[in-house]
């Protein structure tokens, strides 16, 4: 069963159903779907395969929405470029917060990074110049690509830049995840003594991985600037780094393709309860209590198992 | 000089209701391991309960100032009971995450019935008028604040670090199969201790109901603070979250004074300094 | 892995040349069932109760009173809550236009959403009637030919209340200003107009959005000894800083008095006159100002929980009532949003609201404006009976000159 998850099946099945959506579905939703798939997938990184809950993570996920939105619109970047270096300031951002948070384990290292969120949000807040403040950045162009070629106004060609960009994502965290780096990461989350007793410099390798998380959640929000054309306090605001949390614990924490149903899913329970609007707190509420006291291994590791037991039975 | 004593003052105003609210934190994480998100809800809940019984009951402020927290930790011991308590053999973490998940319910439920604007509440007739202290007016309400906090963290303190009952609540946190076996029931305490840190919470929330509008989110920003309090008086220590609550209320203050922008952020950079170089907290012990 | 790579670019390389043909033929494949008005508001927050489901009300009031069709097509009145949140309000809009075929989107308080609005209505080519923002940005450097700004701006407000308090002896300022778009416009407007009048503007102070504390901001205040604390903010904020400033005895013995630059009925009803007597405001509609607004009170009351109408939402009604009538002049077929508008403006406005109003080159709806006086509690005869009118202002005089204006549109 696990190899068969490792193996290259399910992601094909994954492509085949995320190329042929668009034509179904409202792409704009699910561009929303994938940005945050992608974000919840580097969050699972740290959360799954480290086992450090980060309630911060909102801070990259906005800092690189504003970054990318600026270059466009004030500095005239192209998407692309944009995109990249955004990435890239994230990843100096998650540098410098990883340092400091690492110092601590478990509880303690959620609230240095909820902490630390909390503060870059009111600096983004301050920032008018850079942020636009309660306005946030606005009218930020799409782009094209290819040096002109593929005008990203359309919604489909956006689709498939996003569908790109996660993949490429995606096939980033994938690799880390089931690869020598990945074994030393869950060596850490299993037994950290262990671990340094084996001769692993277990500090670098949580950084490294904080670090790649926040790369990664910065690629999520600098494209989701560009699909909404928007970067606005939300990105950065403590209860989009919550939700984060309840997809990845949704989804199924640890495992690959689990954050990306429990993206997809709080999204469109999202969209379809958008008059409600109180209802959707409340319901999230609802399916946190749950999840945490009834369904710890969420839709993918609860579908892994029941296949398992179903193989085993034969 | 003046502008500096005066927002000393409402600085101290301000801290009075952290070190209320971290004082609750400290409590319930000193002795079930679990960080109550759920902190901020419940003291917006005790906000509510005594906006509801103005209403409804006709239960005025005096009243209200025992009856709500009461109330409230009843809430609180129903959610120990049922839902927390399920969580102690298993990763600390997941405590976290369930407190998240019922203060989304809890505000959730408020915004829904409620509505984001404040409901009105009126200060205490007793309480009404101020005194000209020169280089400010100071309502008497909020010197009440300041006085009533005081007092109640003193005597929970006091019941914890000096008294029987608090000796056997530190040696459960430390030991409890051990106490356990002295005849002493564990789990009730620990089920009351929550109740106790949920009473705290709310009764902040009292406090705030006549000066603070009472609005489903008012403990949400509020929470973030709280943690970043604990944080920095060392996350066990009861006398450490009291004197940071009061502490910053005054940091916040003087930096109002001196850069008023940087006033929300204060807080967040202390914690960051006292982890880099003091990573157990002002009052904590290591690790 | 290759391969994948492959397929991936080929069908992205088909999907763009679909879109271009899609994208070509879907005028002309949506067929039209109905005329769509999407009420973009928000519904539990801070401005629920001076927009929120009174807006909603005012809309289908609008569509009653015209008739209920335009053409064949019957008329259709949709609304959602944009939480005072730019990515949720254009993130709703853009599903309205793309998704729902909604044609017009009304209402939006909170003005950075409704700069992004007004973006996103701009690029889909349909109408914008924002009644609820302020910010004169809408009709200033972010002006579009696709919205129309209506009831009041900051301008408006700043003109109306602060000349008026500085001609009154009220010459030293202080502003109170929340911190976002909209209150540091406030702030911007009314400083000018003060220094313009001859006043002196001694600081200013900026609260974040929802402050429930406001000590420490007005303790500020009362040390700059200004005699005039401006509030430059709305809604809640504004209400617990006058009730806040009432708590700290800013305004007994008369030193300092407090101005509400943004002030709506339901304030003042949450405030009780004992608290808000005396407090100078600006509006555009007041329900008890003329028989007609009192009618349309009437007729509004009883939806709304026996609320009387603010400018906001009788602002809802009073553009929906004139879009539909200047669509039914165009044709039920021209359904492009720069058109429609144009011949709003062609068209003069009447209704029971603002009485008569023209709409400019650059978007905005210019109408009389009052300014008002609260009433002590000796001089109300019953709820909702809050101001006595100081002085009438006439639309001319009301809003930014044309000429002073900085949007493109507008020829020089």
């Amino acid at each position: 069963m696990e190899r068969w998850l490792r193996g290259w099946q399910p992601f094909a099945l994954l492509l085949a159903a995320l190329v042929v959506a668009p034509f179904l579905v409202y792409p704009v939703f699910l561009m929303k779907a994938l940005c945050f798939a992608l974000f919840a997938c580097a969050f699972n990184l740290l959360l799954g395969q480290v086992g450090l809950l980060s309630f911060g993570h909102a801070m990259f996920f906005g800092v690189a929405a504003y970054a990318a939105a600026d270059l466009a619109k004030e500095w005239g970047l192209g998407t692309l470029p944009s995109v990249l270096l955004a990435t890239l300031l994230s990843a100096v951002l998650g540098l410098v917060v990883g340092a400091i948070a690492i110092r601590r384990q478990g509880i303690y290292f959620a609230m240095i990074t909820l902490g630390l969120a909390q503060m870059a949000y009111f600096l983004c807040l301050r920032a008018e110049p850079l942020t636009g403040g309660e306005n946030g950045v606005q009218a930020v162009p799409r782009g094209t690509l290819f040096f002109g070629q593929v005008d990203l106004n359309g919604n489909l060609a956006m689709y498939f830049f996003v569908l790109a960009v996660f993949l490429a994502g995606f096939g980033v965290i994938a690799r880390a995840t089931h690869s020598p780096f990945g074994a030393v990461l869950r060596a850490i989350r299993e037994h950290e003594p262990r671990a340094t007793s084996l001769g692993y410099e277990v500090n670098r390798f949580k950084l490294v991985a904080f670090v790649l998380s926040a790369a990664l959640t910065g690629l999520a929000g600098a494209t989701k600037a560009f699909v909404f054309q928007l970067a606005s306090l939300t990105d950065a605001h403590w209860q989009t780094s919550g939700e984060v949390v309840l997809m990845t614990l949704l989804g199924g924490m640890g495992r690959t393709y689990g954050p990306i149903f429990g993206a997809f899913l709080i999204i469109a329970l999202e969209s379809y309860l958008a008059d409600f609007g109180g209802w959707v707190t409340v319901l999230r509420g609802v399916i946190f209590v749950v999840c945490v006291l009834a369904f710890r291994q969420g839709i993918a590791g609860t579908a892994v198992a029941w296949l398992r037991s179903k193989s085993l039975e034969r | 000089m003046q502008a500096l004593f005066s927002q000393l003052l409402v600085g101290l105003i301000n801290g009075s209701f952290y070190a209320l609210l971290s004082l609750g934190l400290a409590i319930i994480f000193g002795l079930l391991n679990v960080i109550n998100f759920a902190h901020g809800a419940l003291y917006t809940c005790g906000a509510f309960a005594a906006w509801l019984l103005l209403e409804y009951a006709g239960v005025g402020y005096w009243p209200a100032l025992v009856l709500a927290p009461l109330l409230v930790g009843l809430l609180g011991v129903a959610i120990e009971r049922t839902m927390l308590r399920r969580l102690y053999r298993v990763d600390p973490l997941y405590g976290l995450l369930l407190t998240f998940g019922v203060a989304l319910i809890l505000q959730g439920a408020f915004s829904l019935r409620f509505g984001s604007s404040g409901q009105p509440y009126q200060i205490p007739a007793a309480l009404q008028g101020s005194v000209d202290l020169g280089f400010m007016v100071l309502p008497y309400y909020r010197a009440w604040v300041v006085v009533c906090s005081v007092a109640v963290c003193a005597a929970v303190w006091w019941q914890i670090e000096r008294t029987r009952l608090g000796a056997l609540l530190r040696a459960a946190t430390e030991n409890p199969t051990l106490v356990r076996a002295f005849g002493v029931n564990v789990p009730r305490m620990i089920t009351l201790t929550y109740g106790l840190g949920v009473g705290l919470a709310a009764l902040a929330g009292v406090l705030a109901a006549p000066i603070y509008s009472v609005r489903p989110l008012m403990g949400a920003d509020q929470i973030i603070v709280v943690f970043a309090v604990v944080v920095i008086g060392g996350m066990g220590s009861i006398f450490g979250s009291i004197v940071s609550g009061f502490a910053l209320g005054l940091v916040e203050g003087m930096t109002r004074v001196v850069y008023p922008e940087g006033s929300d952020t204060v807080v967040f950079v202390l914690m960051a300094l006292v982890l880099i170089f003091k990573p157990a907290g002002l009052f904590g012990k290591a690790a | 892995m290759k391969t994948k790579l492959m397929l991936v670019v080929m069908l992205a390389a088909v999907g763009c040349k679909k879109e271009e043909a899609a994208s070509t033929t879907a005028p002309a494949a949506a067929a039209k069932k109905s005329v769509k008005i999407g009420v973009l508001t928000d519904m539990s927050g801070l401005y629920a109760d001076l927009a929120g489901p009174g807006s909603v009300e005012a809309a289908k009031m609008a569509v009653e009173d015209f008739g209920g069709k335009l053409g064949d097509l019957p008329i259709e009145v949709v609304s959602a809550d944009h939480q005072n949140k730019p990515d949720i309000g254009s993130n709703l809009a853009r599903q309205w236009m793309d998704v729902d075929g909604v044609d017009v989107i009304v209402d939006v308080p909170t003005s950075s959403v409704a700069l992004a609005v007004s973006e996103l209505v701009k690029q889909k080519d349909k109408v914008f009637l924002a009644s609820g923002p302020g910010s004169t940005d809408l009709t200033g450097k972010a002006c579009s030919p696709n919205t129309v700004h209506w009831a009041y701006d900051t301008y408006a407000l700043a003109n109306g209340t602060g000349k008026a308090v500085v001609q009154a002896g009220g010459d030293t300022w202080f502003f109170l200003t929340a911190d976002y778009a909209f209150g540091q416009a406030l702030e911007r407007d009314t400083s000018a107009v003060v220094t313009a009048t001859g006043g002196k503007v001694l600081g200013s102070v900026k609260h974040p959005l929802n402050a429930s504390d406001f000590s420490s901001f007005l303790l500020q205040a009362q040390s700059s000894k200004a005699k005039i604390i401006g509030l430059a903010n709305a809604g809640g904020d504004t209400i617990n800083a006058i009730k806040a400033a009432h708590e700290f005895g800013l305004t007994k013995g008369g030193q300092q008095k407090l101005a509400g630059l943004l002030v709506f009925i339901t304030d003042i009803h949450a405030l009780g006159l004992e608290t808000a007597q005396g407090l100078n405001l600006t509006t555009a509609y007041y329900w008890d100002r003329d028989d007609q607004t009192r009618a349309f009170a009437k007729r509004f009351a009883p939806k709304v929980k026996d609320h009387m109408p603010t400018m906001v939402q009788g602002g809802v009604y009073a553009s929906v009532l004139h879009y539909l009538k200047a669509r039914q002049a165009l044709g039920a077929g021209n359904t492009s949003g720069a058109a429609i508008v144009a011949k709003m403006r062609e068209l003069p406005s009447q209704d029971p609201i603002f009485g008569a109003g023209t709409i400019r080159a650059d978007g905005r709806h210019v109408h009389k404006m009052y300014l008002y006086e609260v009433k002590a509690p000796a001089d109300s005869k019953g709820p909702w009976d809050y101001y006595k009118l100081v002085r009438e202002i006439p639309a001319e005089e009301a809003f930014l000159p044309l000429e002073k204006s900085v949007c493109s549109l507008v020829k020089k």
